[in-house]
């Protein structure tokens, strides 16, 4: 199968300490690879060098021309509504396209709001639009749930899973969530000094449920490679 | 690249690394060289004779003499002083009431229609009124100053303050600081680069206004070299200090630049993460 993602070698050096040291990551079209690790690994400086944000110290890269990023916050304009967001920079021949991505949202109603009046949750999914009304080839997601809370969060999960099972772009969703990576993800990769420590298939069958035998087994795996001691039986 | 895969590109980041500073210092240069060429090449040639106006290397002559003779280095002292005590006056008046009228609506509803008001009226036509208040000593000449230094601080300042992330604010408050912390902690730290903005223009603005007020009764300074250089049709005097005042005025925009570095350096660090 076609590839969306290939990096060889990839490094990228912030004075003198390598905080991605090496990696080489291959992500088929349509694939949906879930990145963990723990807090400074190098999570979201790999999303921006795929995204070409930032450049690479060293290394190649190679992605699709077409890639969106959805950040942790959802980064809107505020002197522009909603709509407006979702299809900046397209023309107004976007319109359509545009309320049609809020409707997928779940935001049809709120296509004339200011930013700044949203939810936190609203504004994130308007980021999502924003993200899925170009089309990629390549989706990109920065924690993209992190600032919200859990129910809000379970409606969001399920957002990504059914939209990305709609349209198939390749995603790389970075996420410090197990149980988040284990429900949406195709693969699972674990960054850790620098490189990828785990990198696996995630083969349970959809939907997941979350006190499934597997699920719990692989969930107490992941979260050994991140360096949690689940035997005191913490959750994340 | 070492692969290739179909329908793949490799990303294009922006380039973060600038040009190289020696290549950056001279395409700034080149502009100021230029023109000093010009000028040089005007006179002589004979295009520009010397009454209308002198050639470089005569004012180069001309300032060796008059700091030689005590004559420049006494007049500048002079009119930098009027000039910076007037935007030290100027500034600060407009800063402070830039913070009252920008953070509270109070305070913008007390001050802010009549600073707009006063700000309409061109401070070169007080010059003759200061004279009649304060008379023809310093003070009338600081004053003046001052006040044309305060209104583009005040305009600055006041939409920095406003212009200050109010979520910040809002977080600082519910810690537990006060107005007068939230202000020096969170609000002027905020409006620093509005501060300099407003700083830069009444910088400038005071070199004009010196100008101006150096047409009152001078019998020092730099306006009073130029006026005897008029009565001796000495245009090598006048170019001299015409560029003395640009030079004063670039100076300090550079001290102001350098002071922006070293107040503010989360701004070096930015990355947009
Ligand atoms: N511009 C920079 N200059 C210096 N160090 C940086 C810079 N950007 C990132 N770093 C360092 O690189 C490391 C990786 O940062 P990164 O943001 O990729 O971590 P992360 O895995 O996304 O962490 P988190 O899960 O907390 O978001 C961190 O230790 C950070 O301090
Ligand atoms: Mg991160």
């Amino acid at each position: 199968m076609s590839l969306a993602v290939r990096t060889t070698g990839l490094r990228k050096v912030f004075g003198d300490r390598a905080v991605l040291d090496g990696v080489d990551l291959e992500v088929r079209r349509g694939e949906f690879l879930a990145l963990l690790g723990a807090s400074g690994t190098g999570k979201t400086t790999l999303l921006r060098i795929l995204a070409g944000l930032d450049a690479a110290t060293g290394g190649s890269v190679l992605v699709p021309p077409v890639r969106t990023v959805v950040f942790q916050e959802p980064r809107l304009v505020p002197s522009k509504r909603a709509l407006a967001n979702v299809i900046i920079g397209q023309g107004r021949a976007a319109r359509a396209k545009g309320l049609a991505a809020l409707a997928e949202v779940g935001l049809s109603g709120h296509a004339d709001a200011w930013p700044a009046t949203l939810s936190g949750g609203e504004a994130q999914r308007v980021a999502l639009a924003r993200a899925l009304v170009r089309e990629p080839e390549l989706l990109l997601l920065d924690e993209p749930f992190a600032a919200l809370d859990a129910l809000t969060r379970l409606h969001m999960q399920d957002l990504i899973a059914e939209l990305c099972a709609r349209h198939r772009p390749a995603v790389v969703l970075v996420t410090h969530d197990v149980e988040e990576a284990i429900l949406l993800a195709d693969r699972i990769a674990v960054l850790r000094e620098g490189r990828f420590v785990t990198d696996l298939t995630v083969r349970l069958d959809r939907p997941r449920d979350r006190t499934d035998q597997d699920f719990v087994e692989l969930r107490r795996r992941l979260l050994a490679d991140l360096g949690v001691d689940t035997h005191a039986g913490a959750a994340p | 690249m070492s692969t290739t895969v179909e329908g793949l590109v490799a990303p294009n980041p922006p380039r973060t690394a600038g040009r190289p500073p020696a290549l950056t210092f001279a395409l700034r240069i080149i502009g100021p060289v230029l023109l000093l060429a010009a000028w040089y090449a005007a006179t002589s040639s004979g295009a520009l004779t010397k009454d209308v106006l002198a050639g470089p290397q005569d004012v180069i002559a001309t300032f060796g003499e008059l700091w030689a003779d005590g004559q420049l280095p006494e007049a500048l002292r002079v009119s930098v002083t009027r000039a910076g005590l007037g935007l030290v006056l100027g500034a600060s008046t407009g800063l402070l009431l830039g913070v009252v009228s920008g953070f509270t609506r109070l305070g913008e509803e007390l001050v802010d229609s009549s600073m707009q008001a006063l700000r309409a009226i061109p401070f070169l036509a007080l010059t003759s009124l200061f004279i009649v208040w304060f008379g023809i000593e310093e003070a009338s000449k600081i004053l003046l100053i001052g006040v044309a230094c305060t209104f583009p601080m005040y305009v600055n300042v006041s939409s920095g303050v406003r212009n200050v992330d109010r979520k910040v604010v809002e977080a600082a408050r519910s810690f537990g600081l006060g107005h007068l912390a939230i202000a020096r902690e969170v609000v002027l730290p905020g409006a620093l680069p509005s501060i300099f903005a407003g700083l830069r223009l009444s910088t400038t603005l005071s070199v004009i206004a010196l100008i101006a007020a150096e047409e009152i009764n001078v019998t020092a300074g730099l306006g009073y070299l130029m006026a005897r250089a008029t009565d001796y049709l000495r245009t090598d005097i006048l170019a001299l200090c015409v560029l003395l005042y640009a030079v004063i005025g670039l100076l300090a925009d550079l001290a102001l630049r350098l002071a922006e570095r070293f107040t503010m350096p989360w701004r070096k660090a930015v990355t947009l993460r």
